[in-house]
């Protein structure tokens, strides 16, 4: 094994390439659901955020339009769940389910003709001085906006729901509908901006993957991302910070385990393989030994009337 | 009684015309493993399947299902397929051979078709492409270009027609190269653009100069054009949006002409199970155009390994090899036989590392 061949520098800025759109997908989901809503609907608006901030892209020749495009694609798309799960008050497992499949061929339909383009660069965080810094300076300061992006939404996103009025709102719609309702907060109107975030966030994530991870698009590009962002929610127990270090964990652990397959890693292949999905659950079920319970409302149907 | 005799004979004739139009269309189903729009491997038997279209015009239909995952949920869609009247289904997986097999036993009148597979029933045929030759011409061409001599290579799944293709790049980058080293990575996936541009940063982080890729996607050319520096191959389909750089060649399915031939043999009722394995002399397998990226005589030399092999003078696995533990394989001008390397499950001498199981 040539484990020299491997360098840290590269690899931590690898895993934050590979953590990013798993970190806000999770992100937006977790404000859905500590709202009560649960959103199974996160790969379908991924990979809708995915092509719609891609083609925005390559249109205008910008990143940042291609990104506020994603994110509007995302939340547009999430905006057909609203009104399934809120107005209409169908069933959230079957309305996310279905959000997903629509999402996946709407991005199929949207993306003819996008094969093969390659998207407009987009320029990472040169901080002049701070770059510089030998070892450090790479690891913290050489990465594309999003990355920051990501950190900075995981810090508002913890801070909104602990410290201010809006958080403390959307936790009471989450927990106890009624009671939020007996109070007087409209709880349809605070889901629906929660889903709205959430699909946005998912656009971001999925544009993340189109323009910067992978820099292309391909049909079904996002793979299952969806799905992982939907778990680490789960497994982070509904809190910021946990989220953060499963998405950490998770790209962390599948960036190491291709380094160590390509240096030539004594360890079987097969266990490299299956170790991101094992270590990520292994880490955050551990921490979660202190017993935290899903938002009481989460999944279940409000009607003022009732 | 002449008019209930007549009614009878208009009834039985009625029942006989439009069982004859049912036979006039040949319903044939194609069972994906990826989008149709992954620009590789599903995308060239999507072009097979429009040229059959194209070829037959009204006296074919055609269905198809993409991204149907390798296992349970095959039989199920396969399953589908033939209840919905298929007369002819390509199962275009490796994975999808167990599937295709149990689905087979339950409809004996309906004729399948599994791609890169080895077991077959009286209904059932596989068929494959001897990737391997174009394998040697992407092994000459990145052992001749390579400046770190670290060559990586994406691999997909641990099965018998993708360690023949690591083999055969590597015997004929060692051959123009003998310094050349091999990394490879196990994606465990076939088509996951996020992954395999993540295995291709990895490679080329760890000083490789020409990426390998045995996956779908075209992620791997993106990450090594974002690199720099990098020279890749397309892979199953030419991958031309990537050329000159960092594409500099490419290996193409071309899956058409078997697709037409074997329909054709439905029609006609002269269908049989058959083991068909062709390679760049019969035209399922083609070299994509050699860019200019790579020198005039390395290009010359490559064409002429590709000629040889067309015509059948060259073998792409001719001894003297040896196996990775040292025995020995292949005596000095010896051949490999199909059945070896229809089942290869060992690396040749010189790769590092083991397979997975």
């Amino acid at each position: 094994m040539d484990l020299g061949s491997i360098n840290p520098v590269l690899l931590l800025a690898s895993l934050m390439v590979a953590a990013t759109p798993i970190l806000i997908a999770a992100l937006g989901e977790l404000v859905a659901e500590r709202a009560g809503v649960l959103n199974l609907g996160v790969e379908g608006m991924m990979i809708t955020g995915a092509i719609c901030g891609f083609a925005a892209a390559v249109n205008t020749g910008s990143p940042l339009v291609g990104f506020i495009a994603a994110a509007l694609g995302g939340a547009g798309l999430s905006l057909l769940f609203a009104f399934l799960t809120q107005i209409a008050l169908a069933n959230q497992v079957a309305s996310g389910l279905a959000l997903t499949l629509f999402g996946l061929g709407l991005s199929a339909l949207l993306g003819q003709g996008y094969q093969g383009i390659k998207p407009p660069p987009t320029g990472k965080l040169d901080i002049p001085l701070l770059g510089d810094i030998p070892g450090l300076g790479p690891v913290l300061f050489g990465h594309d906006i999003m990355v920051y992006f990501g950190l900075g939404l995981c810090a508002a996103v913890w801070g909104m729901l602990k410290y201010t009025r809006a958080g403390l709102i959307l936790r009471a719609v989450g927990e106890n509908h009624d009671a939020a309702h007996a109070l007087g907060y409209k709880v349809v109107r605070v889901r629906i901006l929660a889903i709205l975030f959430g699909g946005a966030c998912a656009g971001l994530g999925g544009a993340y993957i189109s323009l910067i991870r992978v820099p292309q698009w391909t049909e079904g590009m996002t793979a299952g991302a969806g799905w992982i962002a939907l778990a680490l929610v789960v497994f982070a127990s509904w809190k910021a910070g946990r989220v953060l270090l499963g998405a950490w964990l998770f790209g962390g652990v599948t960036v190491l385990q291709l380094n160590l397959q390509a240096a030539g890693s004594a360890l079987p292949v097969e266990y490299l393989s299956m170790s991101p999905y094992l270590i990520t659950i292994l880490v955050l079920v551990i921490m979660s030994a202190d017993k935290p319970r899903a938002p009481a409302s989460l999944g279940r149907i409000f009607h003022a009337s009732q | 009684m002449t008019l209930l005799k007549k009614l009878a004979t208009a009834a039985v004739a009625l029942g006989l015309a439009s069982s004859a139009m049912a036979q006039d269309t040949t319903k044939v189903g194609f069972i994906y493993v990826g989008p149709v729009g992954d620009g590789g491997w599903t995308y060239e038997h999507e072009q097979g399947r429009l040229a059959l279209e194209e070829h037959f015009g009204d006296k074919v239909e055609t269905v198809f299902q993409e991204s149907v995952p390798e296992g349970a949920d095959a039989e199920r869609a396969i399953t589908q397929m033939a209840l919905n009247g298929a007369d002819l289904i390509f199962t275009t997986s490796f994975g999808f051979m167990e599937p295709t097999l149990a689905v087979a036993k339950k409809f004996p009148d309906v004729k399948f078709e599994h791609a890169t597979g080895f077991k077959t029933l009286p209904n059932v045929s596989t068929y494959s492409a001897r990737f391997y030759e174009g394998r040697a011409v992407q092994g000459h061409i990145a052992g001749k270009m390579t400046e770190s001599n670290i060559i990586g290579y994406i691999a997909s799944f641990p099965i018998p027609e993708v360690i023949r293709g690591i083999n055969s790049a590597y015997i004929h980058a060692k051959k123009v190269n003998p310094d050349v080293e091999f990394k490879i990575i196990w994606a465990y996936t076939w088509f996951d653009p996020a992954k395999e541009a993540d295995a291709a940063t990895a490679l080329i982080e760890q000083g490789a100069d020409v990426i390998l890729q045995h996956t779908d996607s075209t992620a791997p050319q993106a990450a090594a054009e974002k690199a720099g520096d990098v020279i890749t191959f397309g892979q199953a389909s030419d991958m031309g949006e990537y050329a000159p750089l960092p594409r500099v060649s490419s290996i193409i399915d071309n899956w058409a002409p078997y697709y037409i031939e074997r329909t054709q043999a439905v029609m006609d009722g002269t269908w049989e199970s058959e083991q068909t394995w062709d390679g760049i002399g019969p035209g399922m397998v083609g070299i994509g155009e050699i860019t200019d990226a790579v020198p005039a005589d390395v290009k010359t030399e490559a064409l002429a390994l590709k000629e040889a092999m067309a015509k059948g003078e060259y073998h792409p696995f001719t001894g003297p090899l040896k196996k990775q533990d040292g025995s020995d394989w292949l005596a000095e001008g010896e051949v490999a036989d199909d059945g070896t390397l229809l089942g290869m499950d060992f690396y040749v001498e010189g790769i590092s590392g083991e397979i997975p199981n």
